[in-house]
């Protein structure tokens, strides 16, 4: 058997390929995160929650009106954009003039309430959901056994990070998003909507993490905890690429997901606490992050 | 909104005409009971010594104070109850002070910024035409530019947008003299085509080459406005208040 530093390649193939599906979910939630970051300067600690909710409302829609995987890709992300986008309009927009740390306690105490009503309502346990018949079944690469789906998560997310890149870097909505995060008041003196620019961000960064969140339930279970369990490596994430930095965000996604697998090859009792000891040395070196600057 | 063309002419009534306007920021009441009025086709400068409240009236204009009460009207609208975002699609541009050019945009980027809030704006073409320099460094960092560039960008970007007034906070401020030469050639080309200018300028000999008439401000309050003929009768007066 090919051996790689006395470790089986197989095996350690297997384990990046694990990590690249997990850097996947990391890339997309700390995507969204520091978009809603950038533009409204909000720590919005309601993305768990967010994401749990995509998860949950892709298995609602699936019990109780029969609609699928296929179908919840599409309606489940606008269905967390709208619930979202009304969060934002009722309640975080009276927030913006206070100190930022109003919408971060906001965000917090949003996602315990979230997740307090689903648990309350469904328990703690995992509830199955069904990935799309025509994703099941594998494929063999040689070196090990890969799921389809997952094979799908990973180019999903691939696209799906790469659209939203091309959205904020080269449209002239992205450019409206960009020139409003350096100086909003200017940007509403030209005759931008920015209130309204506000609460589009924040919908798609919550979009998003319902995406995410459709794309994880056929593979983890959906559970009401399942946010709360993933949001902290996905901060991690954030503070180790940068707040506000849209690239930084998803490649730190991808490159953190590879290294925690390779982690588990290796060394596989740190596996847990790899990301946390790298956010360290990070904060060390470069308080800003790896792409971010000082703000 | 009137169609576009120099001859929008709205008889006797002034374009933009502020009256007792009164502005703050927080606790500091900065403006007290501005009034000017500014016809199509005019050009305006406002002068007086830092912290005279030239800037505060530009920005009061634009809904950018915090607070502020009077009446703003431009051609005829009252402006008090529009939002900032609405503003400008009433025909009015603003030139910042800081120029505002934003540093994650492309020239070209920034230049394209705006949105057009009327028809009869200059095209992209035209605007590389009046600032070549402008167009050779379409691709790079808006804030890659020299200070003048930066200056002619944040002026070219709102000759795109088709409004009939522009508000100019210190458009010469800390650029050298070949560039204010430039910029006032195409403040003075802009004036030709009908626009009209509210100008804040500590440098007189700039000013009167546009203006045609000053209005001397201090501690928020409007001095005197004479026309630009009587510049050279009362420059004894404008440096006492101005204080250069």
């Amino acid at each position: 058997m090919t051996m790689l530093f006395g470790i089986p390649l197989p095996a350690l193939l297997g384990q990046l390929l694990i990590g690249f599906i997990n850097g996947s979910f990391y890339a997309l939630l700390s995507l969204g995160l520091a978009v809603i970051f950038g533009l409204l300067r909000v720590i919005n600690f309601a993305h768990g929650a967010q994401y749990m909710l995509g998860a949950f409302t892709a298995y609602l829609l699936l019990y109780y009106t029969g609609l699928g995987f296929w179908p919840a890709l599409i309606a489940v992300p606008l269905i967390v954009a709208a619930i979202s986008a009304l969060i934002e309009r009722t309640m975080l927009s009276r927030l913006y003039d206070l100190d930022h740390l109003y919408g971060l306690l906001f965000t917090f105490g949003l996602a315990l309430i979230i997740e307090g009503t689903f648990r309350w309502y469904f328990g703690a346990a995992g509830q199955p959901y069904a990935g799309p018949a025509l994703l099941s079944g594998g494929t063999n690469l040689g070196f090990m056994f890969l799921p389809n789906y997952r094979g799908f998560v990973v180019v999903a997310s691939i696209v799906i990070c790469l659209a939203v890149w091309l959205l904020i870097e080269k449209t002239r909505l992205g450019a409206y998003l960009r020139a409003a995060t350096e100086n909003p008041q200017l940007v509403q003196a030209f005759g931008v909507n920015v209130p309204l620019l506000l609460t589009l961000t924040y919908a798609l960064g919550a979009g998003l993490a319902g995406l995410a969140g459709v794309l994880a339930a056929p593979i983890y279970q959906v559970s009401p905890l399942m946010g709360s369990n993933l949001i902290i490596i996905v901060f991690a994430v954030v503070v180790i690429g940068g707040m506000g930095s849209i690239g930084g965000a998803i490649v730190t996604g991808y490159v953190l997901g590879i290294l925690e697998g390779l982690t588990k090859v290796f060394y596989p009792e740190a596996s847990n606490i790899v990301v946390f000891v790298i956010m360290a040395i990070v904060l060390m070196l470069r308080p800003a992050g790896l792409f971010g600057k000082e703000i | 909104m009137n169609s576009a063309g120099p001859q929008r002419s709205s008889g006797r009534e002034p374009l933009l005409q502020v009256r007792d306007l009164n502005g703050w920021y927080g606790e500091s009441h900065v403006l007290h009971g501005v009034s000017l009025d500014l016809h199509e086709g005019e050009t305006i400068t406002l002068v007086g010594r830092n912290g005279a409240g030239k800037t505060s009236t530009l920005r009061a204009i634009m809904n950018l104070l915090p607070r502020r009460e009077g009446d703003i009207r431009i051609a005829g609208a009252d402006m008090m109850k529009v939002p900032v975002h609405r503003t400008a699609h009433h025909g009015i541009g603003y030139v910042p002070e800081e120029r505002g050019i934003f540093a994650s945009l492309s020239v070209s980027e920034n230049l394209m910024l705006p949105p057009k809030v009327a028809e009869g704006g200059m095209s992209v073409e035209e605007i590389f035409e009046l600032f070549p320099n402008l167009a050779e460094r379409r691709n790079s960092p808006g804030t890659k530019l020299s200070g003048g560039e930066q200056q002619m960008l944040a002026i070219a970007r709102i000759l795109r947008t088709g409004v009939r007034m522009i508000l100019l906070d210190e458009p010469t401020e800390g650029l050298a003299p070949v560039i204010i030469q430039r910029i006032g050639d195409v403040l003075i080309e802009l004036k030709k085509k009908g626009m009209t200018l509210l100008l804040v300028e500590q440098n007189f000999r700039f000013a009167r080459k546009v203006a045609d008439r000053f209005y001397l401000m201090e501690d928020g309050h409007i001095l005197e406005s004479f026309p630009t003929a009587e510049l050279d009768a009362k420059i004894d007066r404008l440096h006492e208040v101005v204080g250069v």
